[in-house]
C-alpha cells in the first residue's frame, strides 16, 4: 500500500466522520440536557434522505432537496417532540428507549408503504460530479463538499454554542439543567428547539448521504448505532467531544475496513486473515467504545460537569 | 383454591401455561400443524424474556444486547452440528459455557457504566456479535446455516416441533418458578434493592456489582438456552438473531408483560406474537400498527398486562398475615410489582 490510497482512505474516513457527527451533535445535546435515549434520530436522518429524494425528482435542484430535507426534518423532529418525545422526559431510560423503538418501527414501515421497498435513486448534482485533484490523485468532488459542509456545520455550532446566549443556555443546561430551570429559563422550549436543530442535522446528513449510500429503509439504523457509539465515546452532552469522536470513529472503522485484512495477512495466513479480518474490522468500532468505556465510562471528552 | 380465584393476576397465566400443554394434541387432533410451531415460538420467547426479565425487570439493568445471547444459542446448536457433533448435550454444554462466558467478560465491562452508557455498551456488544457472525462467511456468514443434525438429548430428538415444543414448555416451566423462588429469596431482594437504590444496598454490606453481574450471567444463559431451542425450532441459525430489532423485541416483551413480575414475560410473549400473527393477517404493514402501539402503551406507563390483571384482584385476600413484619414487606412489594 502506498501514501496515495492511505491519504484517500483518510478522506473517506474523514467524509464519514463528518457525516456522524452532524448526527451526533443533534443527539448528544438532547442526550446532555434531558438525558433522553432518541433511537428515532436514525429514522430522522432516513426521512430526510427520503425528503431529499423526493425533492430531487421533482425539481431538479439538488440544492432545493436538501433545503426540503432539512424543513422536512426539522418539521418532523418538531412534531415529534410535541407528540411523543415532550410527554417522555420525566420518565426512565427504559420508556425512552421502548418509546423511540416504536417509533423506528413505525418510519420503517411508513416509508416502505408511500416509498416501496426498492431503494430509491438519489443522483450526484452535476456541479459536483467531477474530481479534485489533490496531492496527486483526484478524489471525487461531492465527498470532498461533504466534508466542507461538516467542517462548516461544526464550526457554526462551535460559534453557535461557546459565543452566543442561547450557547450559553444550552452549555448550562448540559451541566444542570433543573438549576437552569430554577433562574427562569423555559428549558422544556430551549430542548424542543435543540431537537427540532438535531433533527435538521440528521435530515441534512441523510440527504449528503443519500447519493453514495442508498435510500432504502432502515438505513438510518447502523448509522445510528455508530452514533451512539460515538456519542458514548466523545462523552454524553460533549459536542466537541462527539466532533473529535465522529473523526476518530469515521477513520478507524474506514481505515480498518481497508487495511486490517491486509495487515492481518502480512502476520498470520491467508486463510484465516481472510476468514478474520473483515470481522475484527467491523467489529472495530464497538471494540473501541468497549474499550474506552472499560478505561474512561464518562468518555474521552467529557462535558465540563 | 378460592384464594388463588380472586387473584386473576395468578390463575390468568397459569390458565395459559395449561392451555399451552394442551396445543400439541389439539394441533394434532385439528390437523394445524402450524400452531405446534407458532406457539413453539411464543413459548421460546418466553423463556429469553424470563432471561432478561431477572436482568432487566429484578435488576433494573437495562441491557439492549440480549439479542446477543439469543444468537450464541443459536450458533452453539448450529457450529457444533456443522462439525458433525449431533449430541444435545454438547450442545447445551457449549450454549451455556459460551453464554457464561461472554456474559462474564460483557458484564464486567457494561457494568463499569450505568444509565445510558449501560444501554448503548450492551447494543454495541450485541452488534459486535451480529457482525462476527455476518462476516463468518465459512458458517453462511449473511444468509445463516441450517442445522443438519438438530440437538439429541437421548431418545429426545429435536427434530420435530412438537419435541422442541414439550422441550421449551419444560424449560419455561421450570425458569418461572425458579425465577419466582429467586425473586424473593435474599439474591432476588439483593439486586432488586439494588435496582431501587444501589448505594444504599451497598453501604448495608453487600458487594452490589458482584450480585449484578451474576444476576446478568445467568440472564444471558437462560437466553442462550432460547437461543438453542429456537435454532432447533427453525432447523436454522441466522445472523438476524442478534440484530439490535431482537432486543428490542424482547425488551417491549417484558415491558407489555408486566416488569419484574413473574408471568409478565409470558403474557407479554402471548400478547407480542399473538398481535403481531393477527396484524399480519390484515396488512404486511403490520408494523406500522404495531410501532405506534409500542409508543401508546409505554406512553401509558401502566404496569403491563400483570399489572392490569392486579386490578382485579381482591383486596382482602391479599392481607398479610400476621407474620413479622419483614416477610408483610415481601408481601406488599409483590403486589405493587
Amino acid at each position: 500500500m502506498n501514501g496515495t490510497i492511505v491519504f484517500a482512505q483518510l478522506l473517506n474516513g474523514l467524509q464519514y466522520g463528518v457525516l456522524l457527527f452532524l448526527l451526533a451533535a443533534g443527539l448528544t445535546l438532547v442526550f446532555g440536557i434531558m438525558s433522553f435515549v432518541n433511537l428515532a434520530h436514525g429514522s430522522l436522518y432516513m426521512m430526510g434522505a427520503y425528503f431529499a429524494a423526493t425533492a430531487f425528482q421533482y425539481t431538479g435542484s439538488f440544492g432545493l432537496a436538501l433545503l426540503a430535507a432539512m424543513l422536512g426534518s426539522l418539521l418532523l423532529g418538531l412534531a415529534l417532540e410535541f407528540v411523543a418525545v415532550a410527554r417522555l422526559y420525566r420518565r426512565d431510560h427504559l420508556d425512552h428507549v421502548l418509546a423511540t423503538f416504536g417509533l423506528v418501527l413505525f418510519f420503517n414501515e411508513l416509508v416502505r408503504i408511500i416509498w416501496g421497498p426498492q431503494p430509491v435513486f438519489l443522483q450526484v448534482p452535476e456541479f459536483l460530479g467531477g474530481a479534485i485533484p489533490i496531492a496527486g490523485f483526484s478524489y471525487p468532488a461531492y465527498r470532498f463538499a461533504i466534508i466542507v459542509v461538516g467542517l462548516v456545520v461544526a464550526l457554526g455550532s462551535w460559534l453557535l454554542i461557546n459565543k452566543t446566549r442561547v450557547g450559553m443556555l444550552i452549555r448550562a443546561g448540559a451541566v444542570n439543567p433543573a438549576m437552569v430551570a430554577a433562574l427562569g429559563v423555559n428549558i422544556r422550549l430551549l430542548n424542543a428547539m435543540l431537537f427540532a436543530v438535531g433533527a435538521m442535522l440528521a435530515g441534512l446528513a441523510g440527504a449528503m448521504a443519500g447519493p453514495i449510500l442508498s435510500v432504502q429503509s432502515g438505513m438510518g439504523e447502523s448509522v445510528l448505532i455508530t452514533t451512539l457509539v460515538v456519542i458514548v465515546i466523545g462523552g454524553i452532552g460533549s459536542v466537541t467531544g462527539a466532533f473529535y469522536a465522529a473523526l476518530i470513529v469515521g477513520i478507524v472503522d474506514t481505515l480498518g475496513r481497508a487495511f486490517l485484512p491486509f495487515m492481518l495477512r502480512q502476520v498470520t495466513e491467508r486463510s484465516l486473515a481472510d476468514a478474520a479480518g473483515p470481522a475484527l474490522a467491523s467489529m472495530l468500532v464497538y471494540l473501541l467504545m468497549a474499550v474506552v468505556l472499560a478505561w474512561r465510562p464518562q468518555g474521552l471528552f467529557p462535558a465540563n460537569r | 383454591m378460592t384464594q388463588l380465584l380472586s387473584r386473576p393476576s395468578a390463575w390468568v397465566p397459569l390458565l395459559v401455561l395449561l392451555l399451552l400443554a394442551t396445543v400439541p394434541f389439539v394441533a394434532q387432533a385439528t390437523g394445524q400443524p402450524f400452531y405446534v410451531a407458532f406457539f413453539a415460538r411464543i413459548i421460546i420467547y418466553a423463556i429469553a424474556a424470563c432471561a432478561l426479565n431477572m436482568a432487566l425487570g429484578y435488576g433494573g439493568l437495562v441491557s439492549f444486547g440480549h439479542s446477543l445471547f439469543l444468537g450464541l444459542g443459536g450458533y452453539a446448536a448450529g457450529l457444533a452440528s456443522f462439525h458433525g457433533i449431533g449430541n444435545g448435550w454438547v450442545h447445551l454444554a457449549l450454549c451455556l459455557g459460551v453464554c457464561g462466558l461472554v456474559a462474564l467478560v460483557t458484564g464486567a465491562i457494561s457494568l463499569r457504566t450505568s444509565g445510558i452508557a449501560f444501554i448503548m455498551i450492551t447494543l454495541a456488544f450485541a452488534q459486535m456479535g451480529y457482525f462476527l457472525f455476518v462476516s463468518l462467511k465459512n458458517y453462511g456468514g449473511d444468509d445463516g446455516m441450517s442445522i443438519a443434525q438438530p440437538s439429541r438429548f437421548g431418545p429426545l430428538d429435536l427434530a420435530s416441533a412438537t419435541s422442541v415444543y414439550a422441550l421449551a414448555f419444560v424449560v419455561l416451566v421450570l425458569s418461572i418458578w425458579w425465577l419466582a423462588r429467586l425473586r424473593v429469596a435474599p439474591f432476588g431482594m439483593v439486586i432488586r434493592g439494588a435496582k431501587q437504590n444501589a448505594r444504599r444496598v451497598n453501604a448495608a454490606g453487600i458487594p452490589v456489582l458482584r450480585y449484578q453481574l451474576l444476576a446478568y450471567v445467568m440472564s444471558g444463559m437462560l437466553c442462550g438456552v432460547a437461543g438453542l431451542l429456537l435454532a432447533n425450532l427453525n432447523a436454522f441459525a441466522s445472523p438476524s438473531t442478534l440484530a439490535w430489532s431482537v432486543s428490542g423485541e424482547l425488551i417491549v416483551i417484558v415491558v407489555i408483560g408486566g416488569l419484574g413480575t413473574v408471568f409478565g414475560p409470558l403474557m407479554g410473549a402471548l400478547v407480542f406474537l399473538g398481535l403481531e400473527e393477527i396484524l399480519k393477517g390484515f396488512t404486511e404493514h403490520w408494523m406500522v400498527v404495531f410501532g405506534p402501539f409500542i409508543v401508546i402503551v409505554t406512553l401509558l406507563g401502566n404496569r403491563g398486562i400483570i399489572g392490569l390483571l392486579q386490578r382485579f384482584d381482591s383486596r382482602e385476600k391479599r392481607a398479610p398475615k400476621s407474620t413479622p413484619s419483614a416477610v408483610a414487606a415481601t408481601d406488599a412489594a409483590q403486589g405493587a410489582l
